[in-house]
């Protein structure tokens, strides 16, 4: 080889030298790049679920306030009275013997001006696709319609089993959904892929097809249509949302009061009877259980096989509901005893040591020690003083104590254990008719169906995150799986990013059907089709269309900067603990802490257990890096939110804390659903709420803030309004489209001038 | 002393956000992800290097805390791995591109990024082409490219 031909290979050799280099060098930055892609989309998706879950505590929080109400409150004067008694009678329930039956549909008349999707029964397979067609033409189905459909609906489930047991000889396959929440779009997407329900193709819904989503009511109506026209191969399965006290508070009951102006209250209490008979679980070919939460280390699926599950109306009380025949009796019973009138709360679960049942005062020996109690005289309306009832309470809790002892002394065994509420209503029931109580037991086992998640260690500990049901461990799965001789159990409840996920050895299956949960392109969907020897195949989606133009990059950084919104909204919403936080960490008054001090104060004051360090960039933007201004930092939370600086800022913050608990609140009070509270009802309510939760808001600032909501000035308030007003709308609001959620940036005509405290 | 200190916080967070059992371990094949998002750019050699000092002896597929911490401290204090400068990047991609069209075709960015240097997988392919390509000109004009990644990034 010439000189010449040498340097040409050694030119060559470095240049295929230097390309292999400079792709080296383009591969390791590209690779870090997807890692920092990853890391953020995991973070994101902390967040979502961090803020979510820590919303759920919420319920639990309101939960301990209407017990505080309920025993230890006194009313210090009528309209805190007036309020409670209103929170606390169900004057929803119409002791309307039509109403309890359901069949007054026929006297609703469908104008001939109406255009949408008409039922008639026994219902045929093409109604239930024009139906589906109807909805997916954004048609909505007439009240009256709903109503028949319902009804119809109710008398097919009160004949199935709680356990509903699916063999897999009769249809070919078998698909499992899990959660939809209202997403009308991913159930049409579902029916497209994977085909319209038939005597071929069976279908398990796995519960929580109503909330957050804009579409619940369409989707329980395709539902039920299907279940009827395939009773042996379409299958529902409670969920934990379904149940009228969670749909306070998630949006179902503000949706179907939306459509359904005239009769969405009707709606909304047959639903109450629908959704208490869903079964609560489905078993395929006795080997794979499917249910909506999980299990616990005491489910007894005899039990469950055999508990009256309507009785369960809602798990978030223990109790049932009023029957018409006995509020006619207790009517009947005379002024000594009214206070039989004034039901336990009707949205209490149930304390184990109050005895749930008010029936207990008929018994003779706590009549007798009320009658020589009472001294003021009881209106004939039947309201109730709280001081009276209280008193009355600790004669029934002592009375109890007598009697007990009583018995021990006489050597009979207990009267009853401290787990259950009251086992005495039996003969109080027989006349009632149906008063009667689920025990302590059967509750838990219905909670813990529709309300557990399975961990990854072993055991089985309480839910206190959900506030409901627990955490169990792949031991607690494997032992339930050989004690019932089954292969698997698929259940939902949990958001997955990728639709599904297996767990405990592949024991478990979770599935979620509703794809982009927290925001576009947040999650797939997915739901799961089982095959010979039940071997379970997944099939994934996502049903937006705006998601496959997206590169992951793209859809990351939407996902995200949603996620970072509602993370700074709930910084926000801690203003106050984050600064006290901050002056711990800052003793020489320097106004100034450190970038990682920072981290740990705000972990301190929100408990949300997220990476902060590497959120940090996203959330703080420091000129004195790498110090922090903490109060300036502060400020500049605060005008991103505030639409109305001149409401104190302190009393905004204190809202937005609080608002999932505020609505539910205005809802409860709202009992005839008309979108309206009046101006003192929400002052009480505040009050009391704010005085409860110890927070430090001046009475004067509450007035002014009622008064400046209430825009066109008529003494009441508008709920949705007011909401918005202040942005504390849900992100369920968004449809879907990740379009931000409309903002109140002009006050309606009238605006009210805006108090100062 | 203090910086330390301030370093195992920040590797115990981005450890913990791949600790899905919450037991102090991470999945082998997240490690990468791991320490990328600490602000190292290995190569994947480095890395395998990596992996091998933080692994059991008997490797088990799970990476303890207790060993990654202090090696992961160490690489931070020493600023190894450090990340590609943007010009460098650009520099990198003009090598590619002798000719200085300003772009490279679709063909000529996956002979390069499949068969040389540390060849990227097929999926890792399909997402760098999905992002970079113009649909148009079936190219990537690696200068704009680079300029919204870059953007990303912050």
């Amino acid at each position: 080889m010439g000189s010449g031909t040498s340097a040409q290979h050694h030119f060559a050799f470095q240049n295929a030298e230097k390309a292999f280099k400079a792709a080296a060098l383009i591969q390791r930055w590209y690779r870090r790049y997807m890692a920092r892609l990853e890391t953020r989309r995991r973070c994101t998706w902390g967040i979502f679920q961090s803020i979510e879950y820590s919303g759920q505590q919420d319920q639990v929080k309101l939960h301990d306030f209407f017990s505080y109400l309920m025993d230890h409150f006194v009313p210090s004067s009528h309209i805190e009275r007036d309020l409670l008694n209103r929170m606390f009678t169900e004057d929803r329930f119409l002791p309307d013997s039509e109403m309890e039956n359901g069949s007054d549909y026929e006297s609703i008349e469908v104008p001939d001006c109406y255009t949408g999707p008409r039922l008639s029964f026994p219902l045929l397979p093409d109604h239930a696709t024009a139906l589906v067609e109807a909805f997916r033409l954004k048609q909505q189905l007439h009240a009256r319609y709903v109503l028949n459909l319902l009804y119809e609906t109710k008398k097919h489930l009160v004949q199935l089993p709680n356990i509903n047991r699916v063999s897999t000889c009769y249809s070919e396959e078998i698909t499992v959904c899990g959660d939809l929440h209202g997403q009308l779009d991913d159930l049409i997407f579902i029916f497209y892929k994977n085909g319209l329900p038939s005597p071929e193709r069976a279908y398990v819904f796995n519960g929580d097809f109503v909330d957050r989503g804009k579409d619940s009511i369409e989707i329980l109506m395709i539902l039920f249509t299907f279940m009827l026209v395939y009773p042996k191969e379409f299958h529902l399965n409670r969920g934990n949302h379904e149940d009228h006290m969670v749909n306070l508070r998630y949006g179902f009951t503000k949706e179907v009061m939306h459509k359904y102006k005239t009769h969405g209250k009707k709606i909304l209490r047959r639903l109450q009877d629908v959704f208490c008979w869903l079964p609560l679980a489905t078993l395929v070919d006795e080997k794979v259980l499917i249910l909506h939460g999980g299990v616990s280390d005491r489910t007894d699926l005899e039990l469950l096989d055999k508990l009256d599950r309507s009785k369960i109306v809602s798990t978030l009380r223990c109790k049932t509901r009023k029957e018409s025949g006995k509020q006619a009796e207790m009517k009947r019973k005379t002024d000594e005893t009214n206070s039989a009138e004034r039901p336990t709360p009707w949205f209490l679960p149930q304390s184990r040591s109050l005895p749930a049942s008010p029936l207990r005062l008929s018994s003779d020996k706590a009549h007798k020690a009320h009658k020589t109690g009472r001294s003021s005289s009881i209106p004939c309306t039947g309201r109730l003083e709280r001081k009276e009832l209280s008193r009355q309470v600790q004669a029934r809790r002592s009375v109890d104590l007598e009697l007990e002892r009583c018995q021990e002394q006489a050597g009979f065994p207990g009267i009853r254990e401290k787990e259950e509420p009251s086992p005495h209503t039996s003969e109080t029931s027989h006349e009632a008719g149906e008063m009667r109580q689920p025990t302590w037991e059967e509750w838990k086992q219905v909670m813990d169906i529709l309300w557990s998640d399975p961990m990854a260690q072993d055991g089985c500990k309480a839910n206190t995150v959900r506030g409901g049901g627990c955490y169990f461990g792949p031991d607690v799965t494997e032992r339930l799986l050989q004690k019932y001789h089954l292969q698997l159990l698929i259940r939902s409840h949990e958001c997955k990013p990728e639709g599904y996920e297996f767990c405990h050895n592949r024991k478990v299956l979770t599935v979620f059907s509703a794809s982009n949960y927290y925001e576009v392109g947040s999650n797939r969907g997915a739901y799961v089709k089982l095959g010979p020897a039940l071997s379970p195949h997944i099939v994934q989606y996502q049903a937006n269309k705006a998601t496959h133009t997206l590169t992951m990059r793209q859809r990351i950084s939407r996902v995200e900067g949603s996620a970072l919104r509602a993370l700074r909204e709930k910084l926000f919403a801690h203003s106050s603990d984050l600064l006290g936080e901050f002056k711990k960490l800052d003793a020489d008054e320097t106004g100034l802490i450190s970038l990682d001090d920072w981290a740990e104060a705000v972990e301190a004051a929100l408990h949300l257990g997220l990476p902060w360090r590497m959120l940090r960039s996203q959330l703080v933007n420091s000129s004195t890096a790498p110090m922090l201004e903490y109060k300036s930092w502060l400020e500049d939370l605060a005008k991103e939110q505030l639409s109305r600086e001149n409401i104190q800022s302190s009393l905004l913050e204190t809202l937005y804390r609080n608002r999932s608990n505020l609505e539910t609140i205005f809802r409860i009070i709202d009992s005839d659903h008309s979108g309206f509270i009046s101006l003192d009802e929400f002052r009480q309510t505040w009050k009391l709420f704010s005085y409860h939760m110890n927070m430090d808001v001046p009475d004067d600032c509450i007035c002014d803030l009622a008064r400046s909501i209430d825009f066109n000035k008529d003494g009441r308030i508008d709920i949705n309004e007011f909401l918005e007003a202040f942005r504390l709308v849900e992100q369920s609001c968004s449809e879907g489209d990740g379009s931000g959620c409309p903002q109140a940036e002009d006050t309606p005509d009238g605006g009210g001038s805006p108090g100062t405290c | 002393e203090a910086a330390a200190a301030e370093l195992h916080k920040k590797i115990r967070e981005a450890f913990e956000v791949f600790d899905h059992e919450s037991n102090n371990t991470v999945d082998v094949r997240e490690i990468g992800t791991i320490i990328r998002s600490l602000g190292c750019c290995p190569s994947e050699g480095e890395l395998h290097d990596l992996i091998a000092e933080v692994e059991e002896e008997e490797p088990t597929g799970y990476i303890r805390f207790e060993k990654f911490l202090p090696v992961m401290t160490e690489v931070l204090q020493e600023k190894r791995y450090r990340p590609i400068p943007e010009d460098v990047l650009l520099r990198a991609f003009e090598v590619l591109d002798p000719a200085k069209h300003g772009f490279l075709t679709k063909d000529e960015l996956i002979k390069y990024m499949t068969e040389e240097g540390e060849p990227f997988s097929q999926e890792e392919m399909e997402e760098m082409l999905s992002a970079a390509i113009d649909p148009e000109s079936n190219s990537i004009h690696y200068k704009d490219y680079i300029t919204m990644m870059v953007v990303d990034e912050n």
